[in-house]
């Protein structure tokens, strides 16, 4: 039985769905044109008053915010209210550049706990669970995001945060963790250490797994399933829109329904700007419509992924969206081709006998682009023979250059020699922006 | 037969010292060895004398680590003592995947070869047949 946090919303009829975004977005229109001068300016060289957003129809009239305009106008130069109402920062790492930082009001919050609570329910935890946090706790949002999502729904949260990994299984262990939330590649991790632990999936009591702030492969799914004994479901989010609980993934597990009542998504052409249709692959936009302290209007995520709304077999109305093939900050152009790390990860886990981490060296040599593939060398993998490693090398080879389109060089490393991220895994060297 | 363990090692400076300071420390004896090297890796082969203990520690470790059955061999340490055995081999259509030797006391005018073939029992066979002297881990272990 599909379990639904508040069904009257995550199941609402389309038409009174679509007339609660119009109601919402008219009014933070409104409001940001009133109290962000930049937004006002933006606007105005638009030739776009507040009274013509009338509906979510008039959304594409809206100029777009980009991650540049955050950083012009760090630190709160896009804050909607003053400061006296925002009761928390958060700050998004910022990998080039400035970081962005990101306000909520004590409405804010409570819009970011139903959000995760609704993500929870939907992924079957309820307030008989415990929660186990390794997310990062501070300026990131996942930690502190997903911690209130759980304490709303009644769950027994144990903020662990990351680090120390040993340590995290012995929690899990004697805590009775069932539900656990981190970085799918950071779960991984945890399935490997508790193996050099000596311990299986049969010694703990995990039962969920929330993972997200990465982009991951079904077949990592699979793995992570497989060796810590747990059905994963998929969180999306960031912090310029609010962090983890944007949308999430339902029993049906055919992509992640969106809060729409909170957050107005559009696919566009990265290129002309164009909306595209829905089951088109492009980028993916957020309006904030219920946010008081930082509504992005038309925010352009760089997140490449696809929408659809269709019936659901989970019954919300919450239109989906598809995992995003990857970051278009993480997609490499290489030769002149498109190469997302995510399809690297899904090539090798598909081969069965490879393991999951990798990553991608790329520079130029005589102007002409390289790419070196480290790849782990598993136990299967290995053999006494060069002969028998040079083949996996060869397959590995041929996989990669069929699913991505350019030859790449395989290059096999000793186990744990690629560094494990407990935030973020960093998949890519890009030596050509030297 | 022998055992023989495998030892993957990325071609990265102190790699070798590594892997051999863990035997060391685990007061385990190399008896005999060879690398295969490629250009980006190479495949440590040896002969110890507490294979089972080796292989624990080296997992341990960290170290992707394989068991190998090879054949060990005496040689005659003279001109020839090598090619009659390879030509008996090749009559008999026997492929060698790849060999190593060692020397464990010079006075005493043997060699020791490791064989690693794709038919041990076949090999181990022939070379019994033409009085070749094979060697037994309890052999290696007294070496």
């Amino acid at each position: 039985m599909e379990r639904y946090w508040d069904k009257s919303i995550e199941c609402a009829p389309l038409h009174e769905l679509r007339s609660l975004q119009s109601f919402r977005l008219s009014q933070t229109v409104r409001r940001v044109y009133e109290n962000v001068p930049y937004y006002r300016q933006r606007m105005d060289e638009a030739g776009v008053k507040p009274e013509d957003i009338v509906s979510v129809k008039d959304l594409h009239k809206l100029p777009f915010t980009c991650k540049q305009d955050l950083r012009d106008t760090y630190p709160y130069g896009l804050f909607a209210v003053g400061m006296d109402k925002v009761v928390r920062l958060h700050a998004s790492s910022g990998t080039t550049g400035k970081q962005i930082v990101v306000g909520y009001t004590k409405n804010d919050l409570n819009t970011w706990e139903e959000c995760c609570a609704r993500a929870l329910t939907a992924f079957g935890c309820d307030n008989t669970d415990f929660m186990h946090v390794s997310y990062g706790y501070g300026l990131f949002t996942g930690g502190l995001g997903m911690h209130y999502g759980a304490e709303h729904v009644g769950m027994t949260v144990i903020p662990v945060s990351v680090g120390n990994t040993k340590r995290q299984i012995t929690v899990i262990k004697d805590f009775g963790s069932t539900a656990i939330c981190c970085t799918p590649s950071y779960a991984l991790h945890l399935a490997e250490t508790m193996e050099e632990m000596g311990l299986t999936k049969d010694d703990i009591n995990l039962k969920v797994g929330v993972f997200g702030a990465e982009p991951w492969t079904e077949e990592m799914r699979t793995q992570i399933q497989d060796k810590l004994g747990i059905k994963a479901y998929d969180i999306y989010g960031l912090s310029e829109v609010i962090g983890p609980g944007v949308a999430y993934e339902c029993s049906a597990q055919t992509g992640m329904h969106i809060n729409e009542d909170n957050f107005i998504p559009e696919i566009i052409d990265p290129d002309t700007g164009e909306v595209l249709p829905d089951g088109v692959q492009g980028e993916l936009v957020f309006t904030c419509i219920t946010k008081e302290a930082f509504p992005l209007i038309r925010y352009r995520t760089r997140d490449i992924a696809v929408l659809k709304r269709e019936k659901c077999s989970c019954g919300r109305t919450f239109i989906k969206m598809m995992k995003p093939a990857g970051r278009s900050d993480d997609m490499l152009i290489i030769r002149g081709v498109n190469v997302f790390p995510s399809q690297v990860e899904s090539v090798l886990l598909s081969l069965g006998n490879t393991s999951p981490y990798y990553q991608l060296i790329v520079d130029r040599v005589n102007n002409s682009d390289t790419l070196e593939i480290q790849v782990e060398i598993s136990p299967e993998m290995f053999s006494d023979t060069v002969r028998s490693i040079e083949d996996q090398e060869s397959i590995i080879r041929a996989a990669v250059e069929s699913t991505l389109g350019i030859a790449a060089k395989i290059k096999l490393v000793e186990p744990k020699s690629l560094q494990r991220f407990e935030g973020k895994a960093v998949h890519v060297i890009d030596k050509r922006k030297k | 037969m022998l055992k023989q363990i495998s030892i993957f090692v990325e071609n990265k400076p102190g790699r070798l010292s590594s892997v051999t300071k863990i035997l060391s420390e685990n007061k385990i004896d190399i008896k005999a060895l060879s690398i295969a090297d490629t250009k980006d890796f190479g495949i440590l082969r040896l002969i110890v004398d507490n294979t089972d203990k080796a292989v624990d520690v080296l997992k341990k470790a960290g170290c992707t680590v394989t068991q190998t059955s090879v054949i060990g061999m005496s040689v005659e340490d003279r001109p020839g003592g090598l090619a009659d055995i390879m030509s008996i081999l090749y009559e008999n259509g026997i492929g060698v995947e790849y060999m190593y030797a060692f020397v464990s006391k010079p006075d005493e005018n043997t060699a020791f070869v490791i064989l690693r073939v794709e038919n041990n029992d076949k090999t181990t066979s022939v070379l019994e047949k033409n009085n070749i002297r094979l060697l037994s881990s309890i052999d290696v272990k007294n070496m």
